[in-house]
């Protein structure tokens, strides 16, 4: 048994309302409590602004993409050398760090749950070995089904019930949590070096188009009842003219669900550009803000882009192979069989470019134009608009609007006449920051119900103290108070534990995989369906029998069982 | 007892649809491996060593695996730069304790890939690596091409799983419709089914892909009218299959990884494949070997940075191969203890490096006699991996598979037998 009272916090905990009280936060064996003994560890944190561990809802960490990232990247390693010291592993990296980089920079930042933005179905067993290698976070993992045969042909003959029987043995086998489409259909046709331009071209040899399957995917979410709902990146991602495509899907999107979106549009600043060229680049937030004002049942996150070297990885093959034939510094590019693809290259963003200027602000523009914080989120698709290590200088970017215009100077000249940025005066405050870096992102991933993104009674004791006092620092002026505040925490405390206290790692920890196992009647167990298994026999190279990943891949996790109405 | 669907722990084809027959603790029967396969499994209690042995003296005697640990843990800490090298036929959960040891000892952890691929990962972090998974091969390529190595000797079930002659979702009649190009030095067995056979001489790879990179481009104009004893005609004739095919997958094996031109050679097939998607769809893979030596450098990216050759004597994980790598570390004479797992070096290292070996406190962890034997100082057996202990291997094209245990012959597994060694390390050396 363990306890531990945080004392002197200054609260902010959007979804239980509070909005800045001084509290004392009492903890019994990782779980917030009413009350502790006179025993518990006292952490002081003297009225710091205390949140809710952070929440991402849309990284890429772990898995063969991202590990290809690495493994064809020396030069990025060497830019992150940390030494080992005392529990802390030796680290590498800046743009695509190693597993225990990740994991210790986010925890320094007090960021205690990430979704892994794409796992591919076949090589799933390798995203679950990075989990387990993953110390000071609980992690998730988006399943991809943008290409899987058997979904396109259920949703060719209009069988829903069938899209989520396939979708739900699935996530079964490969512990996945939620579905992910990255331009579906598109990266089929790439399996033959082609691509699809938008949401009503016809996916070559299946006979049914992108609109078609993201109608289908949704419907399937909500019977499988998942917790979270599909989670999409739209077609025709980073062409100029794309804001069109990205607004006809969204009018697509039915309301389904009470509680949550029918629709996470992940990095929406790469779906709204304007112009038809790159001569004629320009921003496209304002309509497709206007278009998730009006539609409740859509999130989005920003995909915000900011300015130094990344590494780009997505499984949009076709997009990443355009990209290469810009920047011409190294492609890879690995398809995987039946379900999706994926390319890396590295990136630089540079503020002389205009086309990166632009990027840039449309990111910010998503952000301070979508009014509901709760349905924007911060994230920068990391590692592709930046590393995740930027989030500080975005959350600043948002408070200030004299950042911005101190960074908005020294950005490419041109930039003006093609963003509406500069005319934009919202200053976000302190409790929009927290829903969109936790509360949103947890309510949007619909794992409020297990105890993440919030302090209330009975949630899991996920909670960063940052060294910021709320009621002295002005943020629209002190900025920079503001990035280095959110850079490091005072405390981070991981399941009742602290783990990270002023920028060093105390414990090595250990994490919890969060993964969904719809029910589902036996009449739709596609594991006794005699046409997908001879289909998966017969075209797979993999046995179905060997497929699954055994649950010696999940060292502690959490298993959330759905009631399947099929 | 019949085991289905069982994987294969041989090549990088990592087949997984193996039907084994026991009885007892002997494999009586192996259905769809290749003789390969067939041959490692059929033996699979055969040969093995009963228990540790040490040497004493001139000769060897028979230790307890308490004993053999302490040596083991007792020659990394003596030593100011140990060597951990091998792995690649081993489980994926060996390869992590392993780097993790590698680290807290301040040593360098390498794999079998310096003396196989390790050009091919130069290549990939100079230009990157258009590649794809085996299935997408299978269903989708019209076109394959062999580049220096031969799979009907080495990788004998790669054509019928994945290649030549399987099923192909796209394709009507696979084994017709799909063409074959094969380019060698040696005119091997794969050749006699080859649509093209292009012969070049040794050391000449570079330039042919060059001048196939060059027609692509449409600059046939400055090609010679031979090129490394290929005619500009066949050049032409294999220039046009390419962009004639609608699905192409070039494999490439160690004859051009290991040929004069070495890592050059692969970055120019890669730039070549770069080229030809302009045309069509093209992909590149590297025919691996060892059925887990792509494991080794997914293991050693992930915790480390970097797939092979990584030192931590600076505590930073470091890496510059030609340096860091086994082969030169030990011609330099530069390691002071080496722990070999699941390798063989006395086969295949040069003769300087050995004798290095021979000089310096050594541990094989081996199920058997091999060609190591003789140069090290002590040799733990411990179960076979996809036979007596289960573990996680990678395909070639990178697909994690988990390799079956069907039999218990009582030995420990290499995961056991390094973490037993790690915590005595962890003993001193805390961490
Ligand atoms: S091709 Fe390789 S993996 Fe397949 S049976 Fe033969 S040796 Fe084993």
């Amino acid at each position: 048994m363990s306890e531990l009272l945080v004392k002197n916090a200054y609260v902010i905990d959007p979804i239980n309302h509070i909005d800045g009280e001084v509290m004392d936060i009492a903890v019994k064996d990782g779980y917030i409590v009413e009350d502790v003994g006179p025993k518990a560890e006292v952490i002081d944190a003297g009225g710091c602004l205390t949140l809710p561990g952070g929440v991402d809802s849309h990284t890429h960490v772990c898995g063969t993409k991202v590990n290809f990232g690495r493994y064809m990247s020396p030069e990025d390693m060497r830019a992150g050398r940390e030494v080992r010291r005392g529990v802390k592993h030796a680290t590498s990296g800046y743009s695509v760090p190693t597993t225990y980089a990740n994991s210790y920079r986010y925890a320094l930042m007090g960021y205690t749950t990430l979704l892994e933005g794409a796992m591919a179905p076949l090589e799933a067993r390798h995203t679950h070995e990075e989990f387990s290698a993953t110390p000071l976070q609980d992690m998730m993992a988006n399943t991809l089904f943008d290409g899987n045969w058997g979904v396109m042909k259920a949703v060719a003959e209009g069988d829903i019930e069938r899209v989520a029987a396939i979708v739900g043995w699935t996530l079964s086998a490969v512990k996945g949590f939620g579905i992910k489409l990255t331009n579906p259909g598109g990266t089929e046709a790439w399996g033959y070096g082609k691509d699809l331009r938008c949401i009503k071209d016809e996916v070559p040899h299946f006979g049914v188009s992108p609109a078609e399957i993201i109608e289908a995917m949704i419907r399937a979410c909500e019977m499988l009842r998942l917790p979270h709902s599909v989670h999409l990146h739209c077609n025709n991602l980073g062409t100029p003219g794309n804001y069109a495509c990205t607004i006809g899907t969204f009018n697509l999107v039915p309301d389904l669900n009470k509680t949550r979106q029918s629709l996470y549009a992940t990095h929406v600043q790469f779906h709204s550009y304007g112009g038809s060229d790159w001569k004629t680049f320009c921003s496209k937030a304002e309509p497709v803000a206007y278009t998730v004002n009006n539609l409740p049942q859509i999130v989005i996150d920003m995909g915000q882009v900011m300015f130094g070297k990344t590494t780009t990885m997505t499984a949009d093959g076709p997009m990443e192979f355009n990209l290469y034939r810009l920047h011409h510094n190294k492609w890879s590019n690995h398809d995987v069989e039946l379900e999706t693809g994926s390319g890396i290259i590295p990136v630089l963003y540079r503020k002389k470019n205009l086309v990166n200027s632009i990027m840039w602000s449309i990111g910010l523009e998503l952000a301070l134009l979508v009014k509901d914080p709760w349905r924007c989120l911060l994230t920068t698709d990391n590692p592709n608009g930046a590393p995740f290590v930027k989030y500080p200088e975005i959350i600043a970017l948002l408070m200030s609007k004299k950042y911005r215009d101190a960074e908005f100077a020294t950005v490419n000249r041109r930039t003006e006449s093609r963003v509406i940025l500069p005319s934009l005066e919202r200053e976000m405050d302190w409790n929009e920051i927290a829903v969109m870096t936790r509360a949103g992102q947890a309510k949007a991933l619909g794992i409020t119900g297990i105890g993440k993104g919030h302090l209330g009674i009975g949630a899991e004791a996920d909670i960063a103290v940052y060294p910021l006092k709320v009621g002295e620092i002005d943020p629209a002026q002190e900025y920079q108070k503001i990035i280095d505040g959110f850079s490091k925490t005072r405390w981070t405390v991981k399941r009742g534990r602290p783990v990270a206290r002023d920028g060093e790692i105390l414990v090595h920890g250990e994490n919890t995989t969060i993964w969904v196992d719809p029910k589902i009647s036996p009449a739709h167990d596609m594991s006794r369906d005699p046409e997908f298994t001879e289909m998966f026999n017969h075209w797979y190279s993999v046995r179905m029998s060997n497929y699954p990943v055994q649950d010696e891949y999940l060292k502690r996790n959490l298993r959330m069982e759905t009631e399947a109405t099929i | 007892m019949i085991h289905e669907d069982m994987i294969c722990p041989f090549c990088g084809c990592l087949c997984d649809d193996l039907v084994i027959e026991t009885e007892g603790t002997e494999v009586v029967r192996v259905d769809n491996a290749c003789t390969l396969g067939s041959h490692k499994l059929m033996n699979a209690g055969t040969h093995r060593l009963k228990s540790p042995i040490m040497r004493e003296g001139g000769a060897w005697r028979d230790a307890r695996y308490e004993e053999a640990i302490e040596y083991a843990a007792g020659i990394l800490l003596d030593a100011d730069r140990p060597l951990l090298y091998g792995w690649s036929s081993t489980q994926g959960e060996a390869q992590g304790t392993g780097v993790s040891m590698a680290e807290l000892l301040g040593g360098v952890i390498d794999s079998t890939t310096s003396v196989c691929h390790g050009p091919s990962i130069l290549a990939i972090q100079e230009v990157g690596h258009p590649g794809c998974t085996l299935g997408q091969v299978k269903n989708r390529a019209d076109l394959i091409v062999y580049w220096g190595c031969n799979p009907t000797e080495a990788h004998p079930r790669h054509m019928s799983r994945y290649t030549t002659y399987a099923d192909g979702y796209f394709l009507e009649n696979a084994f017709r419709d799909r063409k074959l190009i094969l380019v060698d030095v040696r005119k091997t067995e794969t050749a006699s089914i080859a649509d093209e056979f292009v012969q070049v001489k040794p050391g000449g790879d570079y330039a042919v892909l060059s001048a196939l990179r060059a027609i692509v481009r449409g600059r046939e104009d400055v090609v010679p009218p031979t090129v490394a004893g290929v005619t500009k005609e066949q050049l032409l004739r294999v220039a046009a299959l390419c962009k004639e095919a609608k699905f192409g997958a070039l494999f490439f094996g160690v004859g051009l990884t290991m040929s004069p031109g070495k890592y050059k050679n692969v970055r120019n097939a890669i730039e070549l494949v770069d080229e030809l998607s302009r045309h069509t769809k093209f992909t590149l893979t590297p025919l691996r070997g060892h059925y887990n030596v792509y494991g080794s450098n997914e293991v050693f990216t992930w915790m480390t940075g970097y797939p092979y050759a990584v030192d931590f004597s600076r505590q930073i994980a470091f890496y510059n191969p030609g340096e860091t790598t086994a082969v030169d570390l030990m011609a330099r004479k530069e390691c002071d203890a080496a722990l070999i797992v699941a390798s063989d070096p006395g086969a295949h290292f040069p003769k300087k490096c050995l004798e290095h070996l021979a000089s310096i406190p050594s541990v094989l962890i081996d199920p058997m006699h091999t060609m190591t034997t003789p140069l090290v100082r002590c040799q733990i057996p411990t179960a076979v991996t996809g036979m007596d202990a289960p573990g996680t291997a990678y395909r070639m094209d990178g697909v994690p598979i988990h390799v079956k245990k069907f039999m218990d012959l009582g030995y420990p597994t290499d995961t056991e037998i390094i973490g037993s060694i790690f915590e005595k390390v962890k003993e001193v050396r805390h961490p």
